[in-house]
């Protein structure tokens, strides 16, 4: 666009940014990933007791957020509309209510909010976040799952390479890394419970994997 | 398998999650366009290959995503020290080899 020259009131005008708002109207019901999969009638009809839990996380907002939160007015307009500030330790994620923030990269982290909140978070960095950064709304081509249980640790040592012991691994910790030839961002939610940020692509290959991992411990769906 | 230590993660992860992206410090030529082309033949073609300390670009690829740079001896596999880009290493090879 450098080519292009802007004439009269427009060459002083700032630019905006165009937010699409990703959710259709209220009348349009949205369905996920695993949606073909029916997991309500799965987790009616199936076990009740296993050793690993299985929920997908539906239709929840994801943004991945770009900036230098050793930039002061970055870090603090990013505190003001999380709610919490950036985690800036590696591999570190903070919760408060219902968004959670997941350290990705040194000036990288994932947000999670309800699906409904989504647009507004996002518009309100587009209105009030300083100088140069990213957000991408990534939650279209996204799912999350929820693992836990006895045996969640067994089921996650065949899938991933990461060091799970707790040692290692504490609750709060987040990596990004690969999961059963896919790849996956991995938090830890509990003593017994995971969560898996995993690619839309992949929703339905890693639900097949997961069901055939859990299958010597008994897998419990829920919905 | 590599067990290589991630400077921007901060701990060791597999190597599966890496990707090698050959040969670390090559400077791109300041002004590519009167520079001659052996000058610009030697950046674009000529690698090193030692036998012994090399110093190498890896990619966190399924991590941070972030590249670093790795000492690493061709002869044991050992890997002798990673670095953040910018930075110069601490291990090299001497200036005349041994044998
Ligand atoms: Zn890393």
């Amino acid at each position: 666009m450098s080519d292009v020259k802007a004439t009269g009131a427009e060459a002083t005008s700032v630019p905006t940014k165009v937010v699409m708002n990703q959710l259709p109207g209220a009348g349009i019901v949205g369905q996920s990933p695993l949606h073909h999969a029916d997991l309500e009638t799965v987790a009616k009809n199936g076990p009740k007791q296993g050793g690993v839990k299985f929920k997908e996380q539906k239709l929840m907002g994801l943004l991945t957020l770009r900036c230098n939160a050793q930039n002061p007015e970055q870090a603090a307009v990013a505190e003001k509309l999380l709610g919490v500030a950036l985690p800036t330790t590696p591999l570190t994620s903070v919760e408060k209510g219902d968004t959670s923030v997941r350290w990705i990269s040194p000036d990288e982290w994932l947000i999670v909010v309800p699906g409904n909140k989504a647009f507004a978070l996002e518009s309100a960095f587009f209105a009030d976040m300083p100088g140069h950064y990213s957000l991408v709304n990534v939650s279209g081509g996204t799912t999350i799952y929820q693992l836990s249980g006895a045996n969640v640790k067994d089921v996650l040592k065949k899938s991933t390479p990461v060091d799970i012991h707790d040692s290692e691994f504490p609750v709060g910790k987040v990596v990004s890394t690969v999961f059963a030839k896919s790849s996956a961002v991995i938090r830890r939610t509990g003593e017994q419970s995971f969560e898996l940020v995993v690619r839309r692509s992949f929703a339905d290959y890693l639900w097949l994997w997961i069901q055939d991992a859990s299958r010597e411990f008994g897998l419990v769906v829920e919905a | 398998m590599f067990h290589i230590y991630c400077p921007h993660c901060s701990e060791y992860r597999e190597e599966e999650e890496f990707h090698y992206h050959g040969q670390a410090h090559i400077a791109r030529p300041l002004d590519p366009d009167s520079c001659t082309d052996e000058e610009w033949g030697n950046y674009m073609f000529f690698r090193k290959n030692p036998k012994g300390i090399h110093h190498e670009l890896w990619d966190h690829a399924a991590g941070c995503r972030k590249f670093f740079n790795v000492t690493r001896n061709t002869v044991t596999y050992e890997i002798k020290e990673v670095y953040k880009i910018g930075e110069q290493p601490k291990v090299v090879a001497d200036a005349v080899p041994s044998k």
